[in-house]
């Protein structure tokens, strides 16, 4: 476990207040203990620091993952989130999008939202603006990007996508084996 | 007699001071004459050892190199000025080498590469046959180039190119290009079969350096001040060069942070955060204009909040008094009648 270089941590952050804005503070400022951001093999972790002393022990080699994967560094220093970090994100979610109860299971699949699948949308969301999916009931569903701001969904078609498909709680069972 | 008796006694002394010239052993040694070499392969005797080793090896060496004379004496010899030679014959012994044989040639990185991938070279033919020119022309060496100055000795200066381009020059220029990185590939190949270190960083110029060495190279020379690079001023995109190797050339970093730290992480966190949050957004209009359009629909249903409207619909318009009925009025008796409302 390596901790995370400026130009790194700077990147995690700079994506994290994509999805989840100001409240980024909240997931290091915890009341319940120390928690800290650490790589391995490429991999991000969110780990308690309690738990971080404990995996002291392992090797390099032999330590396979400690705490919450939240994403992987790709090759370019590109941060992309697995569908792991989905339970730290969701409850502090600014942007939302709930998507209709019958294209729940095509996102589940990997599919981008068309306006056909909106069922509700946060106000005053921009283009691009990273986006939690729910499902009617308040399940959150995973994350995706947005494709259209909230004003121009309103006028759009039945079939343009409205939010791009980044990560769904489907990749548990698809992705299994590269998720943590 | 007596005198013949003493020379002889006399001759006899003297023969006693020698060794006699013949020896004996228990197994033949080995001579190889080519090389005045004699092998022994008789085991040294222990007690004569314990006893008296210098005085026993010296024996036995006088008694080994006699039978190597011997050996000399029995070749065919000759006199040149007064001094009896012998020829010696080749050599039989086979000498071991001074230096260490060559191992295998390493492969160069084509060669490497084409084992793995089974690629086989084609063989081709001395002379092709070509079309343009309606004859046999040499695929390489003498007479091609002057083939091929035959065959175009017009070029077409491509569409959306400079109309005074020197195409010839291009293509010489192409060709040049390729002598020239073949030369840098033998080279690399060299270095690599020799396993030399070379240097990963320094300033390569230009022509030769990658843009990961460029940014190596600026990396390393920021970091190499007396402060480590740590009051550099940066480029507001600038990246740190990264990858295999390249950590251990940027001076003042550590190899390896320690895991834990207490407090001081968390802080450098949320400072970190506080800068990333604090940036300017850029002017996004769309969001601005949404923005403005809520704020005024919030606003408008405040107002109607505030104030119940019983009627729905447009509020704008103001109905004043009641809509007019028919059948009410006076008539009026110099006009024609009218039955009912007045319809329009």
């Amino acid at each position: 476990m390596k901790r995370l270089t400026d130009e790194r941590t700077k990147i995690l952050f700079e994506k994290l207040a994509k999805y989840i804005g100001p409240n980024v503070q909240q997931l290091i400022d915890r009341p319940d203990g120390t928690y800290c951001f650490r790589e391995h093999r490429d991999r991000i972790y969110y780990v308690s620091e309690r738990i971080l002393k404990l995996s002291e022990c392992f090797g390099y080699k032999q330590l396979v993952c400690v705490g919450t994967c939240f994403g992987k560094f790709s090759k370019t220093n590109k941060l992309k989130f697995h569908i792991t970090a989905l339970y730290y994100l969701a409850p502090y979610a600014q942007y939302k999008i709930w998507v209709k109860p019958s294209y729940e299971q095509q996102f589940l699949y990997g599919n981008h939202i068309p306006k056909s699948g909106l069922g509700r949308i946060t106000e005053n969301a921009g283009q691009y603006q990273g986006v939690i999916v729910f499902s009617m009931s308040d399940l959150a569903l995973g994350f995706g990007v947005l494709a259209r701001s909230t004003t121009e969904c309103k006028t759009a078609d039945p079939l343009t996508t409205v939010c791009f498909h980044q990560s769904d709680i489907g990749e548990y069972i698809r992705a299994e084996d590269s998720l943590f | 007699m007596d005198v013949v008796k003493a020379v002889l006694e006399k001759h006899q002394k003297e023969l006693d001071k020698y060794k006699p010239i013949t020896v004996e052993k228990h197994l033949e040694c080995r001579i190889d004459v080519g090389t005045l070499l004699i092998t022994d392969p008789n085991d040294l005797e222990d007690r004569q050892i314990a006893k008296n080793k210098e005085e026993y090896l010296a024996e036995l060496t006088r008694d080994n190199t006699q039978l190597l004379v011997n050996a000399i004496w029995e070749l065919p010899t000759e006199r040149v000025d007064e001094s009896i030679v012998a020829k010696l014959p080749e050599p039989t012994t086979v000498l071991p080498r001074l230096r260490k044989p060559p191992g295998v040639r390493p492969m160069t990185k084509w060669e490497k590469f084409a084992k793995e991938k089974g690629i086989t070279k084609k063989k081709k033919d001395k002379k092709t046959y070509d079309d343009v020119l309606d004859k046999w022309v040499p695929t390489y060496g003498f007479k091609h180039a002057e083939a091929e100055k035959d065959k175009e000795w017009v070029l077409e200066v491509p569409q959306n190119a400079d109309p005074n381009t020197d195409m010839f020059q291009k293509k010489m220029d192409l060709r040049n290009e390729k002598v020239a990185k073949n030369e840098i590939q033998r080279m690399k190949n060299i270095v690599r079969a020799k396993k030399v270190e070379m240097p990963r960083s320094g300033y390569l110029g230009p022509e030769a350096a990658s843009s990961n060495q460029l940014l190596t190279a600026v990396t390393v020379a920021k970091a190499s001040t007396a402060s480590v690079g740590k009051f550099q001023n940066k480029l507001p995109k600038e990246k740190e060069a990264r990858g295999l190797g390249v950590k251990e050339l940027i001076p003042g970093g550590k190899r390896k942070a320690s895991h834990i730290s207490a407090q001081p992480e968390r802080e450098a966190n949320l400072e970190l955060i506080k800068s990333v949050l604090n940036k300017k957004p850029k002017l996004n209009v769309d969001k601005a204009i949404s923005l403005q359009k809520q704020d005024e629909r919030l606003e408008r249903e405040a107002e109607a909040g505030n104030k119940p409207a019983k009627k729905k619909g447009k509020g704008s318009r103001k109905a004043v008094g009641k809509k007019p009925k028919g059948h009410q009025g006076q008539r009026a008796p110099g006009k024609k009648g009218q039955a009912g409302r007045k319809r329009r």
